[in-house]
């Protein structure tokens, strides 16, 4: 199976003036290709919870968006510090966003469960010091 | 493509300079400057009227009807929007407004203020079914359903399908005419007085209706020097229909929102604003909220490019105006009989407008949007609009579509140029050795 179209975007710490604008950009180019409904609307809020979690919660990464003929995959690869309790971090309305991200309106502790919950396959990797990979599968057929 | 679309929005070829103003301010990028004319494509303009504010040479118009369509009927109505009240300073009372059109060429005036009253209570009914998706947005500006339709189709089922005021009025207006003087609705013409190009496209390529009630829209600017006089004059008809505060107020952004839903709405104006908003419904960051009222102009109808009035002074005319009447609510102002004896839901659904999407087949198009990138990359990203196209993004999907080529790019053809007298240069310092 042939990868077809592939974005990549940096993803700085602590930038809340450009959060955003990278799920923003995933959304406008699915659209261009014609993904519309309800997987549109899917990858629109988990890009935008994972592109949101990257500038609150790590030290800095990358968001990967890969487009296949059958699905839309979403990846997401930080630098650190990494999450030492896991299950902890899927739980809803666990969080631990600092002042400046809960002064925003965020760090309501739904944005991994949210993500989980949208995307058709989820997976996460995390080892503390080295950091946090998300994978996140949305199929099209 | 796509079957030619009903604009009022047109290009005055002789004025045109071929500059970038309205090129680079277009919200739905549906200009482009060819042979240094700007075109406007005809399936992704929403009508908004941007580039008629922001043309220096007055180069884009918006085509309204003149006075003389009234000759097409034996009896013609007026039905102002309530943004015209705005148009006079220190307005004491709409009814001057009223009698002031009935000076001027009609034989009755109906307000679509009072259309906005009974829609109000009509989308108040109409909320209440829990399974309409929330946010609820507004159809009340066309510009703003056109937005949705081309750049969030998968928002159009929170579009209220609940006609908007102007054709609400334009019903009962001529159904009570007829009823009164015995006349035929053949014979009655109902022209909309319009602060906007939108709302004429709206009645010449309707939204959500086979056919619009109007029969035209005359513009505001064209009619308000004949007005003015009149209203000065300060008659008041006691038999004009009057309107509640609520429906008058639907003239600025919120007036709608507070009337329908003040506990749990948000009113947005200007495109960018909207666009925002919408981006914000689409990643469901608004799921809590029940209404949603967007303006495509700043200030809502009372900014509209045909209005004559500077936009916060006929702001602040109207909230004058609204805060000078009781606070009687449409819900008991309009009578329950009105909900039936006037059709108040659209007889369609709003169609999608998918000419955004590069390709129908979804390989077609990612192969489309790896071309797109690639050139990109060789393009200098000053987004100067000298090519014709807005960005340099545009202008990579405008040569895949087949719309332009790379050396309409002056920095590409600047840098092949160089090369080239290189090149030369080299060629003739050859053939001397």
């Amino acid at each position: 199976m042939s990868e077809l179209m592939k974005a990549s975007y940096p993803v700085e710490a602590a930038d809340y003036t450009s959060a955003g604008s990278a799920s923003a950009d995933i959304k406008r180019r699915l659209k261009k290709l014609g993904i519309s409904g309800d997987v549109l609307r899917r990858v629109a809020v988990a890009s935008y919870e994972v592109e949101l979690n990257l500038v609150i919660h790590s030290l800095g990464g990358v968001l990967d968006l890969s487009v296949y003929p059958e699905y839309v995959q979403l990846v997401s690869t930080d630098r650190g510090p990494g999450i030492p309790d896991l299950s902890l971090a899927m739980r809803e309305g666990w969080s631990t966003a600092n002042d400046e991200a809960r002064s925003l309106g965020f760090g309501a502790g739904m944005g991994l469960p949210n993500m989980k919950r949208n995307a058709d396959g989820f997976d996460i990797q995390s080892t503390v010091g080295v950091g946090t990979t998300i994978q996140m599968k949305f199929n099209l057929t | 493509m796509s079957e030619q679309r009903y604009h009022s929005v047109r290009l005055d070829r002789d004025r045109c300079r071929g500059c970038t103003n309205c090129l680079k301010r277009c919200p739905t990028e549906a200009i482009r400057v060819r042979g240094g004319r700007a075109h406007i494509l005809d399936n992704l303009c929403i009508d908004c009227g941007e580039c008629i504010r922001v043309c220096d040479y007055h180069a884009k118009v918006a085509v309204t009807d003149d006075m003389d369509a009234l000759k097409q009927f034996k009896y013609n109505i007026a039905l102002p929007a309530p943004s015209l009240y705005g148009q006079f300073r220190n307005l004491p009372k709409v009814e001057y407004v009223l009698e002031a059109l009935c000076h001027v060429g009609f034989d009755d005036v109906f307000p679509v203020a009072r259309g906005a009253d009974v829609v109000t209570r009509a989308i108040r009914e109409r909320m209440r079914d829990p399974s309409l998706p929330r946010p609820v947005i507004s159809s009340a500006c066309p510009a703003v359903v056109r937005l949705i339709q081309v750049r969030f189709p998968d928002l159009l089922d929170h579009v209220i399908d609940i006609r908007q005021p102007m054709e609400v009025a334009a019903s009962i207006a001529r159904g009570e005419f007829c009823r009164k003087h015995g006349c035929l609705p053949e014979e009655v013409g109902c022209f909309f007085i319009t602060p906007c190009p939108a709302k004429m496209t709206a009645i010449h390529n309707p939204l959500g209706q086979k056919k619009s009630e109007l029969n035209g829209a005359i513009s505001m600017m064209e009619l308000y020097g004949q007005l003015l006089p009149h209203v000065e004059a300060m008659i008041a008809n006691p038999d004009l229909v009057p309107s509640t505060r609520y429906g008058i107020a639907w003239a600025s952004s919120n007036g709608e929102a507070n009337a329908v839903c003040p506990l749990s709405s948000l009113s947005v104006d200007g495109i960018p604003n909207v666009i925002k908003v919408l981006e914000d419904v689409e990643n469901e960051k608004l799921n809590d909220l029940e209404f949603l009222e967007g303006n495509a102009c700043m200030g809502g109808c009372v900014g509209g490019p045909l209005t004559f009035e500077n936009t916060y002074v006929a702001k602040s005319g109207i909230r004058k105006l609204v805060n000078s009447m009781p606070k009687v609510h449409p819900d008991v102002d309009v009578p329950a009989s009105m909900m039936t004896k006037y059709p108040m839901k659209n007889d369609l659904p709003f169609q999608r407008n998918d000419a955004m999407r590069l390709d129908d087949n979804l390989v077609v198009a990612m192969q489309m949007m790896n071309r797109i990138n690639e050139i990109v990359e060789r393009l200098p990203g000053y987004d100067c609009g000298s090519c014709g196209s807005p960005t340099c993004a545009t202008f990579a999907e405008d040569i895949v579509r087949g719309y332009a080529s790379e050396m309409d790019c002056i920095h590409l053809m600047k840098n092949r140029l160089k090369v080239m007298a290189e090149e030369m240069v080299a060629l003739a310092q050859n053939e001397r050795r």
